[in-house]
């Protein structure tokens, strides 16, 4: 019988479950949190657990909602640990969550040694994204072939509020939509990157969090940050990933 | 015995948390017997000079929300919440201690106080001290001169006469009490700790509210006694065993009061002890004495007070040589600063407090900006909890 642990990260926008046997990731599952943290988590662990999961950890806003957990463990520690499994090797991570933006600064170890977080506004964050999809008529999954060969056009307000009416006047003026979208993007990867350089990282970087999927984001953050920056086909997973890891050095 | 000694601690750190509250009636017999009141918002004011015209010295720093609305019509949304939730208080006489006050002090400490205190100055009767913005012989020449000015002041609106006789009382029972205040929270250098911080806060905060300072003395060092009595009585639940292993935390930074629900318990709620304050009403305000052997004692008073770190100072030795000290002293093994929201001296000199703290006493070290809403309780509890985690 296999060992696992599962580790579920609950997110302000999606939900997030992962099993790990100690070396591989069997299985992820990804759903929308849809204001329903308790519910989805719930959701998941069902989903998820079976006799042969000896540990299970939650992260991220929802972490105190299951009560089978046996530990509860912040999206910091969480997101290091998943991002060094994902990455081996890198100097920190850049999170754009849902609601909160964060950047972690790795120890040699892949421990956190230090962290910055932007938890006070939407601005810079997976909402800002979500605003400018919605008016722009842009479905955030084709993102990458919309702004292709986009010229950028300068946006210069931070607050979601007022890119909102920005971008509306940008459209009035006969803008095209890809270059207002990738405008907008560049304003959200540079303030993200003067974010994370304040703790003056030296190596490579980890993007993590949803919008990591999404190649002009990795692309573009990169342009503003002296190191390279990495992405992974399981980014978006890296907090589960990372409780699952924790879980399983519980279980060792 | 003094009767502290037969009361369960739980119940003493309740009484001294509630001492605030408490005082409210006691301060009112008082005045009504006559005695004046003197209201003061900052650890630089020398209090011996009130008290040594049998004056009450009342702090006046609010620590709550509730009025800034009403504050906010005359000042800036974009303000400190200390000093806004002070004048708001002043404005609406919600608190008592605003009320009973017959002359408030300040002093020119920081640019948000200093400009409030003129407004406030128009509905309640308000004297500022000018406080230097450095520690020079200057400076110090300045000080003096101001302490002397405060003495006389004090002497022309209250009609008394403050001899050096009467200072000289004043100086030497005021140590007294910061004597007794620093036997107590030097416990704290136990390791493991013998209480929480936050019980120890309510300790040194609820007795900035205790009047008659020897029957204060007297109740700190019995509660000293008791805590040592209790420490390690053998027992799994006495203060040794069930406190070992927390890792030891440093709060500086602005005063705490109005944040401390939302750091200093959740630091403890998730497995951490605050060993040691070096905010106002911790270690900066009670760590030096007024030099008792100095014959010139406004000299004295002044050296005393104007040493103080704080990051109104430039530069502002005093605050790290302090903090370099406490940390060795106290094993202190994380700092956690707390900044109110536009502070503008703190939150700009934690660039180098960090850098102090992480480099040359290689602890890791956290800021947070936060005011007197609970509007950010989850986010500073998930940093709080992954800087834990960190350690």
């Amino acid at each position: 019988m296999a060992r696992l642990s599962l580790g579920i990260d609950c997110g302000s926008t999606t939900t997030k479950g992962a099993l790990f046997d100690g070396e591989t990731v069997v299985k992820t599952i990804l759903l929308p949190t849809a204001a329903r943290p308790r519910e989805r988590m719930g959701q998941i662990y069902d989903a998820m657990y079976s006799s042969e999961v000896e540990y299970v950890v939650t992260t991220g806003y929802g972490r105190e909602l299951l009560p089978q957990a046996h530990k509860r463990v912040t999206e910091i520690t969480c997101h290091a640990k998943g991002a060094a499994y994902l990455c081996p090797g890198i100097a920190g991570v850049v999170d754009i969550g849902g609601q909160d933006s964060k950047a972690i600064l790795l120890d040699r170890d892949g421990n956190v040694a230090d962290f910055v977080m932007n938890d006070k506004c939407a601005a810079g964050t997976g909402r800002f994204v979500e605003m400018m999809g919605r008016i722009l008529d842009c479905p955030l999954d084709e993102i990458d072939a919309f702004t292709k060969d986009a010229k950028p056009v300068d946006i210069t307000s931070m607050c979601t509020v007022f890119a909102e009416s920005e971008i509306i006047s940008l459209l009035a003026q006969g803008r095209a939509r890809g270059d207002i979208a990738l405008g907008v993007i560049r304003s959200i990867c540079q303030r993200t990157a003067l974010f994370a350089q304040k703790l003056r990282p030296e190596g490579d970087l980890f993007f993590s969090g949803g919008l990591a999927r999404f190649e002009v984001f990795r692309k573009t953050l990169e342009s503003y940050i002296d190191w390279p920056v990495h992405t992974h086909p399981r980014s978006q997973m890296a907090g589960a990933i990372g409780a699952a890891i924790i879980g399983w050095q519980k279980i060792r | 015995m003094n009767r502290e000694l037969i009361k369960d601690l739980p119940a003493v750190f309740e009484e001294f948390n509630e001492q605030r509250k408490k005082s409210f009636v006691t301060a009112m017999e008082m005045k009504q017997k006559g005695v004046p009141f003197v209201g003061v918002f900052c650890t630089y004011l020398p209090q011996e000079l009130p008290m040594a015209m049998g004056a009450a010295v009342v702090g006046l720093c609010s620590m709550s929300g509730e009025t800034i609305p009403e504050a906010e019509k005359d000042l800036p949304r974009n303000l400190c919440p200390l000093v806004k939730s002070s004048y708001g208080f002043a404005k609406t006489d919600k608190c008592p201690f605003f009320y009973f006050s017959d002359l408030i002090v300040g002093e020119t400490t920081c640019d948000g106080k200093k400009k409030m205190y003129e407004m406030l100055g128009e509905f309640k009767p308000v004297y500022v001290m000018e406080l230097p913005n450095s520690q020079s012989p200057e400076a110090l020449e300045l000080w003096k001169k101001e302490v002397i000015k405060f003495k006389e002041k004090l002497e022309s609106h209250f009609g008394v006469t403050i001899t050096d006789e009467d200072v000289r009382k004043a100086i030497k029972l005021k140590n007294e009490e910061r004597q007794a205040l620093k036997d107590f929270y030097s416990l704290m250098k136990l390791n493991p700790a013998p209480m929480l911080g936050g019980d120890m806060y309510k300790v040194l905060y609820g007795s900035t509210f205790k009047f008659d300072k020897e029957a204060l003395i007297q109740e700190v060092k019995a509660l000293t006694q008791k805590i040592k009595d209790t420490y390690d009585d053998g027992t799994p639940d006495c203060p040794k065993q069930k406190f070992a292993g927390r890792p030891r935390i440093m709060v500086t930074g602005s005063p705490i009061g109005g944040a401390s629900e939302k750091v200093i318990k959740c630091l403890e709620d998730n497995g951490a002890q605050v060993v040691v304050f070096e905010n106002c009403s911790g270690a900066k305000s009670v760590d030096e004495m007024v030099d008792e052997q100095n014959p010139d004692i406004y000299d004295a008073l002044a050296r005393r007070y104007l040493n103080i770190g704080c990051s109104c100072m430039t530069p502002d030795h005093n605050r790290f040589k302090l903090m370099d000290r406490l940390i060795d002293e106290y094993q202190v093994d994380a700092v956690v600063e707390v900044v109110l929201q536009a502070c503008h001296t703190y939150n700009v000199e934690s660039f180098l407090i960090k850098r102090f703290v992480t480099e040359e006493k290689k602890k890791p070290y956290i800021a947070l900006e936060t005011d007197y809403s609970t509007s950010d309780a989850g986010q500073i509890s998930t940093r709080l909890a992954a800087f834990l985690e960190m350690l």
